[in-house]
């Protein structure tokens, strides 16, 4: 098992035409053939995508243009998405994806408005649909179903769930675990903004529902109250008996208050989302949290080893 | 993007909200022409910096007993006193850092007979993912010391995006704040106006510290300080205008054409890194290996060989850079852009300190491999353990 995508998600692409589309589709397509299933555009729908090279032996693969996600739907019976579309324009793709009842929405697109995002989430509220990200690496279950930006390469299927804010973060624990020899069972990135689709819960809900899963990897950053909100619920698990072992990481110890650290969700404003509190929270929901971001695969081993 | 206390009362005012009559100068002249023309006999001479705690704060260049950086003036003549003192010098506050910010902007507004100070402020709730008011009777001073010691005297209401602001909304807002007769009347129109100002403009934060009640019952924004969501700016040329360049770091503006992600830090090891998450882990263990960053840069996804280069030529401009990390983890990122980035950089401005790269994750070997086939002295690290120690040693070997 797995959670979110397994090698039966299929995968509709908007923003399959552009640029970074293409490239991540031709990648997802190498990826143990994920299946990706056709693209979204309202302007060219009926004209056909021919994957190039980037797409290793499924280079030549031809996938068919809708010019709506319902359209779309409809002729491939996809169960996912994958948003691509630049900011300006995300939010309506999310919100038409929402409309069209697709389960799986996850959203790559960095840099979409604040009050953008608080519509998405008015619409999320009333519907069956859940959203990953935006402002995220997207989600992958190791050979089986890549959808996003993630480097393939690094994964080894296994048994750690892996969770987190940051993109590049989510690779170095995915890398760490793989040379540890562990594994993932599937990895997402939640994204970096501060009103996104789903939180910390949401997937370490899964993740402990999920046989496969055998440890988490829980990776945070500076800025709002999620991962402590998280580390609450864990507590209360827990005394249900609902538990695993985890390792946690939380970056920008040494950021400065009051500034934005890239994420726009990265600051820490009125004496609230620093480090140090993070921390305190994860190891008192029993997290053991890596001193480095170097060190987690290797904190895992030794947590595991008891 | 943050904007002037001045600016973000005009821009309330626009919306309709009740501000005093004031304007911006920028020189001693400008304040008294000005001056007179307010109505007096109470005016407020207020320093124009991105920074709070303006009244508590101190110039650098006056006495210890000089007064702070907002203050009261009882003539014209008094208010032309303040403002050759305030004028071109450095006010610290509790939020400027130790360097202070210069004051070449004061605000001089119609004073007001202040009956009661309250606190006002609108965000972005994560999370209820709603607009959300934050009010408090506690007004005019810290509001965090509030937060912090009564924080039953603050309530948070979120507003439902769909409804919008809804009169029972400005009521409740009215009992929190015990608001009545005439006040409570202006707090009907007044809260709607903050809503729609805030999400009509894309705002992160509008903060009204204080909200006044007048001795003559009606509501006054008092003070407005208001951010703007930086994601939103491209549908709003016309806050766009507001930016004032002198408030930002010199290599923070250039990296912002550029679209990349820049903070200027104390320390020395310039670092530039894709990812948020990364870029602050790699801060994080530079200090945790005994040394500093010397700024925070995320290059961000899809960056083309022109952003990098330009992201290297920020971190090598800055005098106290005495060695230089790149660390990247590529995803939608390509080790093989970034290697392009840094030779063709290196190529154009030179390399006078040690250059640590790591590459991993999309076209790493074609990106080791640029790296190797340039005839440049870099120093290649494995992983981020073994590039923050190899960083961090050439630094301080460099020191001795």
């Amino acid at each position: 098992m797995s959670i979110l995508v397994n090698k039966n998600t299929k995968v509709l692409v908007q923003g399959l035409t552009g640029k970074t589309g293409t490239f991540h589709t031709e990648q997802a397509l190498a990826y143990h053939g994920t299946k990706m299933v056709g693209g979204i555009h309202p302007k060219k729908g009926g004209q056909n995508w021919t994957a190039g090279e980037g797409a290793g032996d499924k280079a030549g693969t031809e996938l068919p243009i809708f010019a709506s996600v319902a359209e779309g739907k409809k002729a491939t019976g996809a169960n996912a998405t994958v948003v691509y579309v630049p900011p300006a324009g995300a939010a309506d793709a999310i919100i038409e994806a929402i409309d069209a009842k697709i389960p799986l929405i996850v959203c790559i697109t960095e840099g979409i408005p604040v009050m953008d995002m608080v519509k998405v989430k008015a619409r999320l509220a009333k519907s069956r649909s859940r959203l990953i990200g935006p402002n995220c690496p997207g989600v992958l279950t190791p050979d089986e179903c890549k959808i996003g930006i993630m480097p393939g390469n690094i994964f080894k299927k296994g048994s750690v769930g892996i969770l987190s804010r940051s993109g590049t973060l989510t690779y170095e624990a995915v890398f760490q675990t793989t040379n540890a020899g562990l594994g993932q069972s599937t990895a997402v990135g939640i994204g970096g903004d501060p009103v996104k689709g789903s939180e910390f819960i949401d997937m370490l809900d899964m993740f402990l529902d999920d046989a496969q899963t055998e440890s988490i990897v829980m990776i945070g950053e500076i800025g709002g109250s999620g991962e402590e909100d998280a580390c609450a619920w864990l507590t209360e698990q827990a005394e249900k008996g609902r538990k695993k072992p985890m390792v946690g990481f939380i970056a920008g110890r040494t950021a400065p208050p009051g500034r934005t650290m890239g994420h726009a969700g990265a600051v820490i404003s009125g004496g609230k989302g620093g480090a140090e509190d993070k921390i305190r929270a994860m190891e008192a929901a029993g997290i053991t949290v890596s001193p480095s971001p170097a060190q987690i695969g290797k904190t895992l081993v030794e947590v595991l080893k008891g | 993007m943050n904007i002037h206390e001045y600016q973000a009362k005009r821009l309330l005012h626009s919306f309709g909200a009740p501000v005093a009559s004031g304007v911006a100068v920028y020189s001693v002249e400008q304040a008294e022409e000005w001056a007179k023309k307010l109505p007096g006999p109470l005016y407020v001479v207020k320093s124009q910096i991105h920074a709070g705690g303006r009244g508590k704060g101190k110039f650098k260049e006056l006495g210890k007993d000089a007064k702070g950086g907002v203050r009261l003036a009882n003539s014209v003549d008094e208010v032309v006193e303040n403002a050759r003192e305030m004028l071109g010098n450095t006010l610290v506050t509790n939020q400027t850092g130790p360097a202070g910010k210069r004051v070449g902007r004061l605000y001089i507004e119609d004073g007001a007979d202040i009956d009661r100070e309250l606190y006002l402020s609108l965000l972005v709730d994560r999370s209820t993912g709603r607009p959300a008011f934050v009010v408090s009777t506690e007004g005019g001073m810290d509001i965090e010391a509030v937060a912090e010691e009564t924080p039953d005297k603050i309530t948070t209401l979120p507003i439902d995006p769909v409804k919008g602001m809804t009169d029972t909304d400005s009521r409740k807002l009215n009992r929190a704040l015990k608001l009545t007769k005439q006040a409570a009347k202006d707090g009907m129109a007044l809260f709607p106006t903050l809503y729609k100002a805030f999400t009509e403009k894309d705002m992160s934060l509008l903060e009204v510290n204080p909200l006044i009640v007048m001795k003559d019952g009606h509501l006054r924004v008092l003070d407005a300080k208001v951010s703007f969501d930086d994601n939103a700016l491209f549908r709003h040329p016309d806050i766009v205008e507001l930016r004032d360049e002198t408030e930002e770091d010199d290599k923070e503006i250039e990296a912002s054409k550029h679209d990349l992600a820049y903070v200027a830090l104390d320390g020395n090891i310039g670092c530039m890194v894709n990812g948020a998450g990364l870029a602050m882990a790699t801060m994080d263990i530079i200090k945790l290996y005994g040394a500093e960053p010397a700024n925070f840069l995320d290059v961000g996804g899809g960056a083309s060989k022109e952003k990098v280069t330009a992201a290297f030529k920020i971190i090598t401009s800055d005098p106290s850079v005495k060695g230089i990390l790149v660390n990247i983890f590529g995803g939608i990122m390509r080790c093989d852009v970034i290697a392009e980035g840094v030779v063709a950089a290196v190529k154009e401005v030179g390399l006078k300190v040690p250059l640590v790269v790591r590459l991993e994750g999309t076209n790493v070997d074609k990106g080791k491999q640029i790296l190797n086939e340039s005839d440049l002295n870099v120093i290649a690290a494995d992983d981020l353990d073994d590039a923050a120690q190899k960083i961090v040693k050439a630094v301080s070997e460099g020191k001795e």
